[in-house]
């Protein structure tokens, strides 16, 4: 029962600080004092009181584009495990209901992005949808090649299985797995190289382009959602890569804090050392993270 | 004494390189031939016997290659110093290196026994040679260079990796991996054999591309076209017979293994030379470079080749003995050829025309050697092929013997249209004199050559008969 | 040592995906240099230790590692060869290949008659794919300097399956047999030299001379 409160908590309070770490990274390396690690909260909360502006064009649609999102993020994050704990909800396959949410809220914020009928936001509902092909297969192989290796198709097993035995012994397809899983983690959370969250241009953006007419409540909704997209992919990312159990419950949980939060460090060092990818480049590579997980499955299948 | 094979021209490429003057330097070429000469005669002649832990023998079959590359070499030798003399212009120094290391890594490949080191020597013929095709250094031989590197590289990589194969079926087999002929001759029975298939079509894919053997004789024409003559008389004397010598290994390894293995690397190579000359019998027609089609003749020549290894039985006698045949052949056409080019400028059918008129030894010499490649008697090559031909009539393998036949005479009449125009008729009067003229150096070696395959023809001398029996013998000819 | 060797077998299989996919002469022949390098470290790992394997992994190191892509790169700077690699087809259907041919491979070494000591390990597939890698670079390359650097990783794929024959190969064999390559990417070397010389591009499309009328 504990676990289950201290799962929602984290799933809940913690998305944001990630966003801020990650800021805060940024800023360290560009020599800037940068913005408080708390700063997300604060927009979040400001967005929260402000009102919206909806298009006259718009129709339901748009409006219920940001709380699909966020509802199927909300559930997924409830079945994806995060750190040696199982998760709330957990069933024998419901690593197919989990890839099917990300579709989910996928669709719907491409769907509303289409609703607003402007041309910048088709153009980045076609891109996001078309790079997503790209992506979904990874993500998909390196669950299965897990499905596979711990025999379940249950998230909470498969994603609790590696440990450093099996890192040795399999190890060529674990860091194949995890290359190809922070590969998808970057491109699915709209980072550097794929794409730029702070970018002003239209042109260059992926994810950012589709919600410009989004305003108030409804943006901040969207923010947020995105925070815990990155808690939900990091945590699969999490659990693969660092398959260590310290044996003390509460342990654990702080073992799974630390972690998150050096991930978005990582992450803020990647977006510092790294320029965008060229638009025609971002395929080759998501192609290539397919093709690693592709052949970690092969290794492990053989 | 064996060693001295490799030595001597590794020696001669040293002191090569080390003569300053460009008129000086080609005449380190004949001191060598002629003590190479000597010393495989001395070789040839002694009985031999292998050396210890079976690395090197010089056996029967190396002996043939060996006979054939010497005096091939030797020819081309004492030609090259009347050749160069016309060639000023640039420096010879790479030439004259290229050709000694190419002669010391063919020797080793005649001594070798072990299939690794073998294909160590064969790599450096190919690479040693490279060079050489460049000599002209204009666009077009640039071409060639890079297609026959190429090629010729990843031709003998395969080939490398078909050996490896060969080890592995003795490794799978519970053998000690080797690649010692006699000890894989010993235990090829036992071989495993999915690996050995495997490594056959490797080795044979492989030597094969080496060899010149349609489909894989691309490199083949560019090559040949864009060499000086006398490289060309050692690529298609010297370096395809070291790769059939390769192939003859590979042959008998396929005989000590038993009927299953044989039968299918026989059927391929019939079925790979009749491809060979089927291919140049359609190109050597109305080819306009009179070099190149000396290179389609040289493909139908190791389709040949191929066919007599093929059909087995009598056959191989012929097959060997046209080795030694084609080897010489070839010599003098290019050499000859060599001179046409330097002469008239040109290497196309339409300026050269009255060779005959212009330059009476090299036309008469281009002639017979024409007369003699399309194995029109008194020539020894009639011979061989005579033998190779009989032999598939009297093994009923009427429909090889009936195309063998047929291409045969297509090539015969391609080549004589391109040929006859040539040598016959009167010289243009627009092509610019030349300072070439026949010359005792550059027509006399190409004597030589085609004094000797009259001689094979005419009355072969006893040691080289009883060298190719030995050598079937090898293949599992009973006398 | 096993896992760790097939931990690098691995490593050489991606290398190959990422010479591949890459579109960096340069680029390509580093990561051809650290293949190489790999290959030399290799024989340690599955062979018990003796003189014959020190001197064998000093020298792939040092040829493979060092050398020949220091022929290569030197060849490039020589030939003022433009940075970009031009291939026939592009990069992800190239990268697409690879990936099928290196799964292929797989199926293909499962098939073999493998030794039984032999069977786990990752050499045989390894040594396939980056065989198929290899060719796939030297077909669809258009620059003659790709193309060598694809002849080099065919060798090297060829290279892996010798590893497991140590035996068969004596020292001096696979010594002359390094020597011929690295003979051979000199020679090669001087000869891309004389074609950018000569075509102003090393382009082998350009390439088209010699041919029947």
């Amino acid at each position: 029962m504990t676990d289950i409160i201290i799962h929602c908590l984290i799933a809940l309070l913690l998305p944001p600080l990630l966003l801020g770490v990650i800021t805060k990274t940024k800023a360290a390396f560009a020599g800037r004092v940068g913005a408080p690690f708390f700063q997300p909260y604060y927009d979040l909360l400001k967005l929260m009181r402000k009102g919206s502006v909806f298009s006259t064009t718009t129709t339901w649609v748009f409006k219920a584009g940001p709380l699909v999102t966020l509802a199927a993020i909300l559930v997924a994050a409830l079945l994806v495990p995060l750190g040696r704990h199982h998760a709330p909800i957990s069933f024998q396959g419901d690593m197919v209901l989990f890839a099917y949410l990300f579709g989910l809220a996928r669709f719907f914020t491409a769907i509303a992005a289409l609703d607003t009928g402007s041309s910048f936001e088709g153009m980045g509902a076609a891109r996001e949808v078309t790079f997503s092909c790209l992506t979904e297969p990874t993500l998909f192989i390196a669950l299965i090649t897990l499905a596979r290796m711990s025999r379940s198709l249950q998230l909470s097993t498969l994603l609790t299985y590696p440990t450093p035995a099996i890192w040795l012994a399999a190890g060529a397809s674990m860091l194949l797995l995890v290359v190809a899983l922070f590969i998808v983690l970057l491109a699915e959370n709209c980072r550097i190289p794929f794409d730029d969250p702070t970018t002003h241009l239209e042109l260059t953006m992926i994810h950012e382009v589709m919600v410009l007419d989004h305003s108030g409540p409804a943006f901040g909704v969207i923010l947020y959602g995105a925070a815990l997209k990155l808690l939900v992919l990091g945590a699969i990312f999490i659990n693969i890569a660092l398959p260590v159990t310290t044996g003390n419950s509460y342990g654990d949980w702080l073992v799974f804090v630390v972690a998150m939060l050096v991930l978005s460090v990582l992450i803020g060092v990647v977006e510092s050392v790294m320029a965008r990818l060229r638009m025609v480049r971002i395929p080759q590579l998501l192609v290539g993270a397919t093709i690693l997980s592709a052949f970690a499955m092969l290794l492990v299948l053989r | 004494m064996l060693y001295a094979l490799v030595l001597v021209p590794l020696t001669g490429a040293l002191v090569a390189g080390l003569v300053p003057d460009n008129r000086l330097r080609p005449v380190v070429l004949p001191v060598v031939a002629t003590i190479y000469l000597a010393l495989s005669a001395c070789l040839i002649m002694a009985p031999s016997a292998p050396s210890a832990g079976g690395w090197f023998w010089l056996d029967p079959l190396g002996k043939i290659v060996l006979l054939c590359v010497s005096i091939l070499f030797t020819v081309c030798a004492y030609y090259g110093v009347g050749y160069l003399r016309y060639r000023q212009e640039r420096s010879n120094r790479v030439l004259c290196i290229g050709l000694l290391i190419c002669l010391a890594a063919m020797g080793l490949v005649t001594i070798s026994q072990h299939l690794g080191l073998m294909w160590v020597a064969v790599e450096a013929t190919s690479v040693s040679m490279a060079p050489l095709i460049y000599f002209n250094k204009n666009a077009r031989s640039i071409e060639a260079t890079w297609k026959y590197l190429l090629i010729c590289s990843v031709g003998i990589a395969l080939a490398l990796l078909g050996l490896l194969f060969l080890a592995y079926s003795t490794y799978v087999a519970q053998k000690d991996a080797t690649l010692l002929l006699s000890g894989l001759l010993g235990t090829a029975r036992e071989l495993n054999p999915g690996w050995l298939h495997a490594a056959v079509i490797f080795l044979l894919v492989g030597y094969g591309s080496k060899m010149g053997l349609a489909p894989l004789h691309t490199w083949k024409p560019d090559a040949y076209g864009e060499a000086p003559g006398m490289v060309g008389a050692m690529l298609a004397g010297g370096l395809v017979n070291c790769a059939f010598l390769a192939i003859l290994r590979v042959y008998q390894i396929c005989l000590a293994s038993g009927s299953a293995e044989l039968l299918f690397f026989q059927q391929v190579l019939v079925g790979m030379g009749l491809v060979s000359m089927a291919f140049a019998a359609v190109f050597m027609a109305r080819q306009a470079d009179f070099k190149r089609m000396l290179a389609y003749s040289s493909v139908e020549h190791v389709g040949i080749l191929a066919i007599g290894l093929g059909l087995g039985k009598g056959a191989l006698f012929g097959a060997l003995f046209h080795l030694l045949n084609n080897g010489l052949t070839k010599g003098v056409l290019f050499l000859t050829s060599g001179n046409i080019h330097r002469s008239y400028g040109s290497k196309t059918t339409e300026v050269v025309k009255g060779v005959l008129t212009r330059l009476p030894w090299t036309g008469g010499l281009f002639m017979a050697g024409f007369i003699a490649i399309t194995g029109s008697p008194p020539f020894s090559p009639f011979v061989s092929e005579y033998t190779i031909v009989s032999s598939a009539f009297i093994e009923g393998r009427y429909l090889v013997a009936g195309l063998f036949l047929l291409f045969l005479v297509i090539v015969f009449i391609g080549m004589a249209l391109t040929v006859l125009p040539m040598v016959m008729g009167a010289p243009p009067d627009d092509v610019e004199p030349t300072e070439y003229r026949d010359s005792l150096l550059t027509v006399g070696p190409p004597l030589v050559a085609l004094f000797l395959i009259l001689l094979l023809g005419i009355w072969p001398p006893a040691f080289v008969i009883g060298l190719l029996r030995d050598g079937a013998a090898l293949l599992g000819v009973q006398p | 040592m096993n896992s760790f060797a097939d931990q690098l077998l691995v490593l050489v299989m991606l290398i190959n995906l990422v010479m591949l996919g890459s579109s960096r002469l340069l680029f390509s022949i580093r990561a051809v240099a650290v293949q190489g390098a790999i290959l030399g470290i290799l024989p340690g790992l599955i062979h018990p230790f003796s003189g014959h394997l020190a001197a064998i992994t000093v020298g792939i190191i040092l040829i493979k590692g060092v050398l020949i892509p220091y022929l290569i790169s030197d060849a490039v700077r020589k030939a003022h060869i433009r940075r970009e690699v031009e291939p026939f087809i592009g990069y992800v259907p190239t990268l697409f290949l690879g990936a099928i041919f290196t799964a292929l491979a797989f199926v293909f070494a499962e098939k073999l008659p493998l030794a039984p000591e032999h069977k786990e390990l990752l050499f045989v597939p390894a040594s396939i794919a980056t065989l198929l890698a290899g060719f796939l670079i030297l077909t669809t390359r258009k620059k003659a300097i790709s193309q060598v650097i694809g002849y080099l990783v065919l060798e090297n794929g060829i290279f892996i399956f010798g590893l497991l024959l140590t035996e068969a190969m004596p020292f001096m064999v696979e010594a002359g047999a390094l020597l011929d390559l690295l003979v051979g990417i000199f020679v090669m070397g001087i000869v891309i030299n004389q074609i950018s010389q000569e075509f102003s591009s090393i382009d082998t499309s350009r390439l088209r001379a010699l041919k029947e009328e």
